[in-house]
């Protein structure tokens, strides 16, 4: 394990941030005082975790509509994402994005998008300027199990494949698009096709933050060193519905309750940390209250910030008639 | 006669046309909404629910639920409707047109015509479009104008639940392309309409209602939004005819014009920006082939030219409002 304390420690905080984030906006939503579709990460915050704190700021991601958690993993604004979700005109994008459009340009993030599979070019597109910038940089596309079988992503495999270009796909398997099971809707395996493309692939267990910071790391390695796209299938869960809302009839029996009390990547986190003695319980514990006071401190300065006026509608246009 | 709602509608003329019709068939994603899922197989069914029933009833060789993959699905349910079936497929929201649009418009849009008429391509896309849901800009899209520029698809627009079921019914036996526009803060309208089957043709505008001063032509929900404009301008004496195209392709000119030259005005009501419009296409008709007839210049309502925001202050602004309707009455009568 080649992470320090510190390194554990920011890992643990990010997730707990993300957990309590998307808790704080269920609640939120469901009381109305947030607009619009929110698709929540619960349940995947390792992902983010692991991911995120492979990359530096050389890096670009283009990711999909459940990017909450990714968000605070990439240290965008916590008040000016939560703003951006609430509509307030404070938002990391003056609330014209709302949650499927947060980005933020100057951190790398490309944005969550609303278009599945879209995700997949952008990011060979950002490995083309990595690549020609000189600096070593990496693309990250993040695409679910259901936007897996959009075209657009063999595509992005075969022209990130020919060009050898520093491009990580990440395949983020909840098992579920809306309501479709990926074992309905995908044929063949996510590293089988990955591989027929030619590029490397790992299956990574999605609820283990270790597992996929190692995998991240190689396929990071791996692009850096100019040795092309790797893909990482990261088999993980949803806690909530794909929308909030969403009374997920098509789930089993306990399904989620079982999900929640053995596949809690958090907890899986704070048993292997806690039994190689590298953290504690109460650091632990510590982290965990103190995120959710300010995440729900982030909620309620959104819920007060200011809202767009008149006067921002047609800005940003090039012309209008 | 019952009431239904406009979900309710859709459902009951896909669900007779099925029944009616082997050939007919339901593709989309969550259609059905669980197929091969631990828990319920019809749990969706459909996105908001219009397709709800179809795969209890008909079984998952009839509604299949889909991968997500557009082009795939739409292309095939092209391939499936040019050899025989009459495939409804559903797009979802008409923002994702663009991983699919080639299989609407350049395949199955232009087999009848280069094929040189011999092919048939009785194939349905269903799809839902309109601001008003804080949506933001990927899903709140209007987008019919650009079905609309090409000749061999049919695009069809209903504002009401009566409409709905007849054109519904007449897009599975029309034998061509059909772009069918459902508004997706119109499911819970409700309206009288028949249990049984009927048709409502195309190319035949719904006059709303007839006055004297100023001709309205709205598309979908804004009819709603004309209608309201004409009564409240009659309580001042200004007394307006309203059109509702009902479908935008093929398109009822000649009510259009005959009602213009009777009143001598026209305002065009559309959802839509106004660059490249079915606002900006009526209003050059009209110019065209009414001129000699217009007592002042013709009026647009449209959304502005940006896409749709998300925050709610600034969707509200963006979408037309009644308002914005009785202004553009009141200027062409000034
Ligand atoms: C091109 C396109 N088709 C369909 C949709 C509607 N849609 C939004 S999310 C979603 C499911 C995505 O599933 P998955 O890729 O597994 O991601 P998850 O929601 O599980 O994170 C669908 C079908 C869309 N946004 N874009
Ligand atoms: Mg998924």
């Amino acid at each position: 394990m080649q992470l320090s304390r510190d390194d554990l420690l920011k890992a643990y905080r990010t997730m707990a941030a993300a957990r309590h984030f998307e808790d704080s906006v269920f609640e939120n939503f469901s009381e109305g005082r947030i607009p619009g579709f929110v698709h929540l990460s619960a349940g995947q915050e390792a992902t983010a975790a692991g991911v995120y704190m492979a990359l530096d700021e050389r890096d670009w991601i283009a990711t999909t509509h459940r990017a909450h958690g990714q968000c605070i993993a990439r240290g965008l604004d916590l008040q000016e994402t939560m703003d951006e979700i609430y509509g307030a005109s404070t938002g990391v994008c003056g609330g014209k994005g709302g949650s499927m459009h947060i980005a933020d340009l100057d951190k790398g993030m490309l944005g969550a998008n609303g278009i599945i599979g879209a995700t997949g070019p952008l990011a060979v597109g950002a490995g083309l300027s990595a690549r020609a910038k000189g600096e070593k940089g990496v693309a990250v596309a993040f695409y679910g199990d259901g936007g897996s079988n959009q075209g657009l992503i063999f595509e992005a495999y075969n022209l990130a494949n020919i060009w050898k270009l520093p491009v990580i796909f990440i395949c983020e398997d909840n098992g579920y698009a809306e309501a479709t099971p990926s074992s309905y809707s995908v044929a063949g395996s996510q590293v089988a096709r990955a591989k027929g493309f030619g590029m490397p692939a790992v299956e990574v267990d999605g609820f283990d933050f270790f597992a996929i910071h190692d995998a991240m790391r190689d396929a990071v390695g791996r692009a850096r060193g100019g040795e092309g796209p790797t893909l990482l299938h990261i088999k993980t869960a949803r806690f909530y519905g794909h929308f909030v809302g969403d009374a997920q009839t098509y789930r089993g029996e306990g399904e989620i309750e079982t999900l929640r009390a053995e596949k809690d990547c958090l907890r899986v986190f704070r048993e292997k940390v806690v039994e190689a003695g590298l953290l504690s319980d109460e650091q632990l514990d510590d982290i965990f209250a103190e995120e959710k006071t300010r995440i729900q401190d982030a909620a309620a300065a959104a819920q007060a910030a200011p809202r767009a006026t008149e006067a921002d509608l047609m800005t940003d246009v090039y012309s209008s008639y | 006669m019952p009431m239904k709602s406009y979900r309710a509608a859709i459902n009951e003329a896909m669900a007779g046309e099925m029944r009616r019709d082997p050939s007919v068939i339901v593709m989309g994603e969550d259609v059905s909404g669980g197929t091969g899922a631990p828990g319920e197989d019809d749990a969706w069914g459909g996105p908001l629910g219009v397709t709800k029933g179809l795969h209890t009833e008909f079984g998952p060789t009839r509604v299949l639920d889909t991968p997500i993959a557009e082009g795939g699905f739409i292309g095939a349910a092209a391939g499936a409707a040019v050899t025989g079936m009459r495939p409804i497929v559903d797009l979802m929201f008409v923002d994702f047109l663009g991983v699919c649009f080639d299989a609407i418009y350049n395949q199955a849009g232009k087999f009848r015509y280069m094929f040189g008429g011999k092919a048939e391509t009785p194939l349905v896309v269903r799809t839902m479009y309109g601001a008003g849901l804080r949506a933001a800009s990927q899903h709140s899209q209007v987008l019919y104008s650009l079905f609309t520029h090409v000749p061999g698809v049919k695009v069809v627009v209903p504002s009401n639940p009566y409409d709905a079921k007849g054109l519904m019914i007449q897009s599975i036996r029309d034998n061509d392309p059909v772009v069918f526009f459902e508004h997706k803060a119109m499911y819970d309208d409700e309206a009288d309409v028949p249990d049984e089957a009927y048709t409502v043709p195309f190319g035949e505008a719904n006059v709303v209602r007839e006055g004297e001063d100023v001709t309205v032509v709205a598309i979908g929900k804004m009819v709603h939004l004309a209608s309201q404009a004409a009564d409240n301008l009659a309580a001042e004496g200004i007394s307006c005819t309203v059109i509702d195209p009902r479908t935008v392709s093929p398109m009822d000119e000649e009510t259009i014009l005959e009602e213009v030259e009777a009143t001598g005005r026209l305002v065009v009501v559309d959802e839509s920006h106004p660059r490249c419009s079915v606002a900006a296409d009526i209003s050059s008709i009209v110019a065209e082939k009414a001129f000699g007839s217009l007592k002042a210049a013709i009026e647009k309502v449209t959304a502005p030219h940006c896409p749709v925001p998300f925050a709610p202050e600034l969707e509200d602004l963006y979408i037309p409002k009644v308002a914005d309707v009785e202004a553009a009455i009141r200027r062409t009568m000034a």
